[in-house]
């Protein structure tokens, strides 16, 4: 964005966690499942109770490998854990074991850049440290309840914490930046990468730089349970940042929770203290060493990332960059328009579909392509019915609703509906015939000359036939019986 | 040195209830733990590498594997209150 002269500069650094897709938790056992009753998954190491000792889930550490490779970190050969201080009711240890970084101590990794695409242009940001750690458990503040509820199944889940460099520069940015790590999250089989659902989170710091090039004091945004809220969150902390610029206000270094439903940020109303961690390294974890084999096999390992997904794509079917961009936009997305072109060659028509109504729907009900009940096999059908002649483009955009609406076949909805399309040349011809009789002034006129009479007679027999009739036979219908 | 307000302030936040002459009994132990710590900040040890583990050991790692998780039942027995399945704790007003 071109700054106006005089206008402050916003700078954003965001520092995201990640729930990494493990079937059993960092340091133990027990299972990692979204919405089991409350404190049905949990043990003496995630319970924290005395003389539990953890160990180190490999898949998680294979995990934050794959993420630093595929953001260009330098994995650091040796890296150990640390205990973070602090008391609160979700952490049953009073710490938690997470990565801290300090002279001598690397985390897992560092350094590392992910490319975004800005006003056009293809820009990097720098990533300044990807680490491991384990997420605390979940508080329920019931209604009326005296006390609040504590469920332990997310205690010792699995996250990766991934912090950029202060490189944004506009909630806008933030919002393609994480776009794009989501992205790389999921084909890269990391996370399910859902903010909504919590597998996916980001904290944001925001300040002001002056043209003098004074940075401001930074704030520190949080509880944005979605990409959009992230957005809108940034743009009204700058704005209320600018604002209080302008007044001569200080801005406050403080934590300020984003309200969803209200649209601000407000600051919390405990008193700010300087918080010590009194991180020690975590005596009962030993070192973590990773070797070029290790890596060697990581990389192996590595799926398909986006860009060399969509390049594929582009060079297999012949699509172009903004259709390959959009059917890349989540590996179920890939997936899907791999899978019907596996059923249905034409990939043109294909990628149209899917960029098209398939994602206008998806747009229009916020939803996702696995979410529905749409197959690759269901609108490769759909497609088909078309290049026969069963259906004309718009019924099938009608059917395609319905499919997916109903959970059927094209060949059931088109069944149910009455919807084949008439290509039957006697009816037509009957129809036709009906429809030159009631028209004799329009008739007249395309006896004269006149083509536009010609498209209001097709309309009238595509009302008649309820859009059933198809296009070309009724034009041509038309011309021999008015005989022009 | 400790004083008494930094007991009580340590213990407020571990949710411990002390007497007066525990404040005062502990105010004076703690200060005898962090005065020998205050001994070997002294010594010169600029060029001793940080003992953070006792064993020369490293990469100790298990498969991800599911393992059984504890009956909640037995496991919130251990707690002094609960309700529907959760732990009960004092109530948390807002997050810090």
């Amino acid at each position: 964005m071109a700054t106006p002269a005089g206008a402050p500069r916003t700078v954003v650094g965001l520092e995201i966690h990640v729930q990494l897709l493990t079937a059993s938790k960092m340091f133990c056992g027990c299972a990692v499942s979204f919405g089991a009753p409350p404190n049905t998954l949990v043990c003496p190491v995630c319970l924290g109770l005395p003389g539990a000792l953890p160990v180190l889930n490999r898949r998680a550490v294979d995990l934050g490998l794959r993420t630093a490779l595929a953001l260009g970190c330098r994995i650091h050969p040796r890296s150990q854990f640390h205990r973070k201080n602090y008391f609160y009711p979700d952490l049953p240890k009073n710490y938690q074991i997470s990565q801290y970084e300090y002279a001598g101590h690397p985390p897992l990794a560092t350094g590392g850049a992910l490319e975004i695409v800005t006003e056009g242009a293809r820009r990097l940001v720098r990533i300044r440290r990807v680490h491991l750690e384990e997420d605390t458990g979940r508080l329920v503040h019931a209604e009326g309840a005296s006390g609040s509820l504590v469920d332990f199944n997310r205690s010792g889940v699995p996250l990766m914490e991934i912090v950029t460099e202060p490189d944004l520069r506009s909630p806008a940015e933030a919002r393609e930046f994480l776009t794009a790590l989501r992205r790389l999250l999921q084909f890269a089989e990391v996370s399910s990468g859902r903010m909504e659902e919590g597998t996916l989170r980001c904290d944001a710091n925001v300040s002001l730089v002056g043209d003098d090039g004074v940075p401001g004091i930074r704030t520190e945004v949080k509880n944005m349970n979605s990409i959009r809220a992230v957005e809108r969150a940034l743009a009204y902390e700058v704005a209320r940042q600018a604002e209080a610029r302008r007044r001569g206000e200080a801005v406050v270094q403080e934590t300020r929770h984003w309200d969803e439903r209200r649209g601000v940020t407000f600051g919390s109303r405990s008193k700010e203290e300087a918080q010590d961690y009194r991180y020690f390294p975590e005596p009962d974890l030993v070192p973590l060493e990773v070797d070029e084999a290790w890596l060697e096999r990581v990389r192996a390992s590595l799926p398909e990332l986006p860009a060399a997904r969509r390049d594929r794509l582009m060079a297999a079917f012949g699509l172009g960059g903004a259709d390959a961009d959009r059917l890349t936009a989540s590996p179920a997305m890939a997936r899907f328009f791999e899978e019907t072109v596996a059923a249905f060659p034409d990939a043109r028509v294909v990628a149209n579909w899917l960029v098209g109504e398939v994602a206008a729907y998806l747009n229009e009900h916020g939803t996702e392509i696995d979410a529905i009940t749409l197959t690759p096999r269901r609108l490769a059908d759909l497609l088909r019915l078309i290049e026969d002649g069963t259906l004309s483009g718009r019924l099938a955009k009608e059917i395609l609703v319905a499919m997916i609406k109903d959970d059927l076949d094209a060949v059931a909805v088109v069944e149910a509906r009455g919807l084949r399309q008439i290509s039957d040349e006697a009816a037509l011809g009957r129809i036709v015939e009906e429809v030159l009789a009631a028209h004799p002034g329009p008739v007249a006129d395309v006896r004269a000359g006149k083509d536009r009479a010609l498209g209001f007679l097709v309309g009238q027999v595509m009302k008649a036939t309820g859009g059933r009739a198809n296009p070309e036979a009724v034009n041509r219908l038309l011309r021999e019986r008015v005989g022009s | 040195m400790i004083d008494r307000d930094t007991v009580e302030h340590v213990a407020r936040l571990a949710r411990l209830a002390l007497t007066e002459e525990e404040r005062e009994r502990f105010a004076e132990q703690l200060g005898r733990i962090l005065e020998y710590a205050d001994r070997l900040s002294a010594l010169p040890l600029d060029d001793v590498p940080p003992t953070s583990h006792a064993l020369p050991m490293t990469n100790v790692l298990r498969d991800d594997a599911v393992a059984p998780s504890l009956p909640r039942d037995e496991v919130l027995a251990q707690a002094p209150a609960r309700r529907d399945g959760f732990f009960v704790v004092p109530r948390v007003f807002d997050e810090g």
